[in-house]
């Protein structure tokens, strides 16, 4: 058993009188896919919001591979190996797909600005390995097509792909995918969980996901944590959580 | 369907004249005349009259008449392609250094001033249009470079080029330090915290009267050297040679003036080229997604603060060297030439042109200060003018005269 990559103890996060995340707390082990689910309200993006740095927690501790990162900001959290996509897609929508991927990049080379301004050699083919990993990723992702195409442009499937690939380019340790089958349809489902089950063998990365879809979650998910009114009533394997009785009412309320 | 389109028009139009009647009375209608000793007021009521009349048959007619008045598009500028490109670019850069030989003085002068509007407008819209932050105080830069040389001179006897750098770095340590502060507010508050930020600068020029001379400002500073001859009639320091004894030519001061200008060309020549290749450096394209989505940005581990920063304290740099420039070119400066008006000038040149269309920027800031200059008999208009111009644009082109074409980075597909 090795150690977890990502650890949330005590995670509390009260706005005003309202305590939306109430002593929340797991792990995420390197390389599993972890799943969080509930009903809607249960403050599953809040969590989400705490561990990505946009939101800075009440109380509580998140630590990445024993370093704590609670109270970091969220370009701070990104550079230390987390990143994550929207319940809304959020492309930069003016610029091309190929666009949106080299921004991902900015910190993957340290060309200074005179470089730039020389356009130097160093600097061309610091830009060119930018394009290149941007095309790779593109395959991987099937955009390959639509690599001058205006991101908004795309169709929203392909625009949830194109997010994840922005992520992905950045070589997170944690990947975090907020609800990436919403507005799918059966099809883009099904490749959905072929990629993040590709993007776990081939790439080596860890998966932290939300999502409504249950098919999607228990085909994909080692474990799950169910989350109901801000506290954790339930964690375990697929199996366990289909059978879970306080699942089973939360879902379906009192019988 | 009709008659309700008509009473709606009606009711258009009839909003319209009464606020064109609120306006137009205290200033057209209501006249103070003197009568001895005491002020009266006397109404002039044709005035308005006739001015609600006007307002109100435009506007019943207008929707009547839009659908059949010829659709002005400006016409799109046409693609050349990049071999084109660079000759079209060289045939203007020829042709902007060589017609002042065969210009007048006054001309050739008019087309230093826009130049440094052309590096101001450039500047900006490096703010504004590329990274999207709304600054009203940009002004307060161009103060800090002309001071930063006209103080230097004054105190310690720095020439132009031995200045400019400084100008420059000091505009920008300016920026960085404004822009520190105020760079997490957003939209509007950014806009009104810049707006006071440029008339602390200037409040400050004025009320430190010891340093900068206070309202006087300071004055005789050198114009620029050229080779570091001095384009004098006679040398400032005995024994020293100056331009035309040097090259043996019968002194004639529209010399300096046509040095000036090629000066002027130059520094917006290299404010263009450093403007056109940062954006499309990763910097450039950093500031285009944050103006997109800042919370995608920071998702990806870029540091907003740091980008907006970058874009504010470069335009500041810019500002700062044609401040500068300005220092030099008038001899004086004084906090008169930075109050608001000019930051409002330098961003309507960036707006009318076009939002980051580097090209629609240069048209507009050489419009904006070549039209006043033509258009002298009219200046007492000059502001109405500006306005009917500002609220025409609005309403045709409001995405500006050469709307931004994005530069796209495109592969094969």
């Amino acid at each position: 058993m090795s150690a977890p990559l990502l650890e949330v103890k005590d995670l509390c996060m009260r706005f005003g009188g309202l305590l939306a995340v109430d002593h929340v707390g797991f792990d995420v082990r390197p390389q599993e896919v972890f799943a969080i689910i509930g009903p809607n309200g249960a403050g599953k993006t809040t969590v989400f919001n705490c561990i990505s740095g946009f939101y800075r927690p009440s109380s509580g501790q998140i630590a990445l591979q024993g370093q704590a990162i609670a109270g970091y900001t969220s370009h701070q959290v990104a550079r230390h190996g987390v990143v994550r996509t929207f319940q809304n897609v959020r492309l930069f929508k003016g610029m091309t797909v190929l666009e949106n991927l080299l921004v991902a990049q900015h910190h993957q080379s340290r060309a200074p600005l005179l470089a730039g301004l020389f356009n130097t050699a160093s600097y061309r083919r610091s830009e060119a390995e930018k394009i290149e990993r941007a095309l790779q990723w593109l395959d991987v992702m099937d955009l390959r097509d639509f690599v001058n195409r205006e991101a908004g442009n795309l169709a929203y499937g392909h625009q949830r792909r194109l997010e994840i690939a922005r992520c992905m380019i950045t070589q997170p340790r944690l990947l975090m995918l907020d609800e990436p089958a919403a507005g799918l349809n059966p099809q883009e489902k099904k490749d959905l969980q072929q990629l993040i089950d590709q993007l776990r063998r081939d790439y080596r990365v860890t998966v932290l996901l939300i999502e409504h879809d249950m098919g999607l979650v228990m085909g994909v998910s080692e474990r799950i944590l169910v989350m109901e009114h801000g506290k954790p009533i339930a964690m375990g394997a697929p199996d366990a959580i289909r059978n879970d009785e306080r699942v089973i009412k939360a879902y379906l309320g009192e019988a | 369907m009709h008659a309700a389109g008509f009473s709606s028009h009606l009711k258009n139009a009839l909003i319209a004249t009464a606020l064109a009647a609120i306006v137009v009375l205290p200033i057209f209608t209501l006249h103070l005349e003197r009568a001895g000793t005491r002020t009266i007021i006397v109404p002039e009521w044709s005035t308005l009259l006739w001015g609600c009349l006007a307002v109100f048959v435009v506007q019943l007619l207008r929707p009547l008449l839009a659908p059949r008045l010829p659709r002005f598009a400006l016409p799109r500028l046409p693609q050349a392609a990049p071999g084109q490109r660079k000759v079209l670019i060289f045939v203007a850069l020829m042709l902007a250094a060589s017609w002042p030989f065969f210009a007048g003085r006054n001309a050739v002068d008019i087309a230093t001033l826009a130049m440094i509007y052309v590096m101001l407008g450039l500047g900006l819209n490096i703010v504004v249009g590329f990274a999207g932050l709304l600054d009203l105080g940009f002004v307060g830069f161009y103060a800090v470079g002309a001071y930063t040389y006209a103080l230097l001179f004054h105190w310690a006897g720095w020439s132009f080029w031995e200045a400019l750098p400084l100008a420059g770095a000091a505009a920008a340590l300016f920026g960085f330090v404004l822009g520190f502060p105020v760079l997490r507010l957003r939209g509007d508050y950014l806009a009104i915290v810049t707006l006071g930020f440029g008339e602390i600068i200037r409040l400050l020029l004025v009320n430190l009267t010891d340093w900068t001379g206070g309202p006087d400002g300071i004055s005789s500073i050198p114009k620029p050297t050229v080779l570091g001859l001095e384009m004098t009639r006679n040398p400032s320091a005995e024994g020293g040679t100056t331009f035309h004894q040097f090259f043996g030519l019968e002194f004639n001061s529209l010399h300096m003036v046509i040095a000036l200008y090629l000066m002027a060309l130059l520094l917006a020549v290299i404010t263009l080229f450093i403007s056109n290749r940062l954006i499309r450096m990763p910097i450039g394209r950093a500031w285009e997604a944050l103006r997109e989505d800042e919370i995608a940005c920071r998702s990806l581990g870029l540091n907003p603060m740091r980008i907006k920063l970058s874009a504010f304290t470069l335009g500041a740099m810019f500002a700062g060297f044609g401040g500068a420039f300005f220092a030099a070119r008038q001899g004086i400066v004084n906090p008169e030439s930075f109050t608001f008006i000019e930051s409002a000038l330098i961003l309507a040149i960036v707006v009318l042109g076009g939002m980051g269309s580097q090209l629609g920027v240069i048209i507009a800031a050489i419009l904006l200060t070549v039209l006043p200059e033509v258009a002298r008999e009219f200046s007492e208009y000059r502001m109405l003018i500006f306005g009917l111009v500002m609220i025409l644009m609005m309403i045709w082109r409001p995405q500006g005269l050469l709307p931004m074409k994005r530069h796209h980075v495109e592969v094969p597909a």
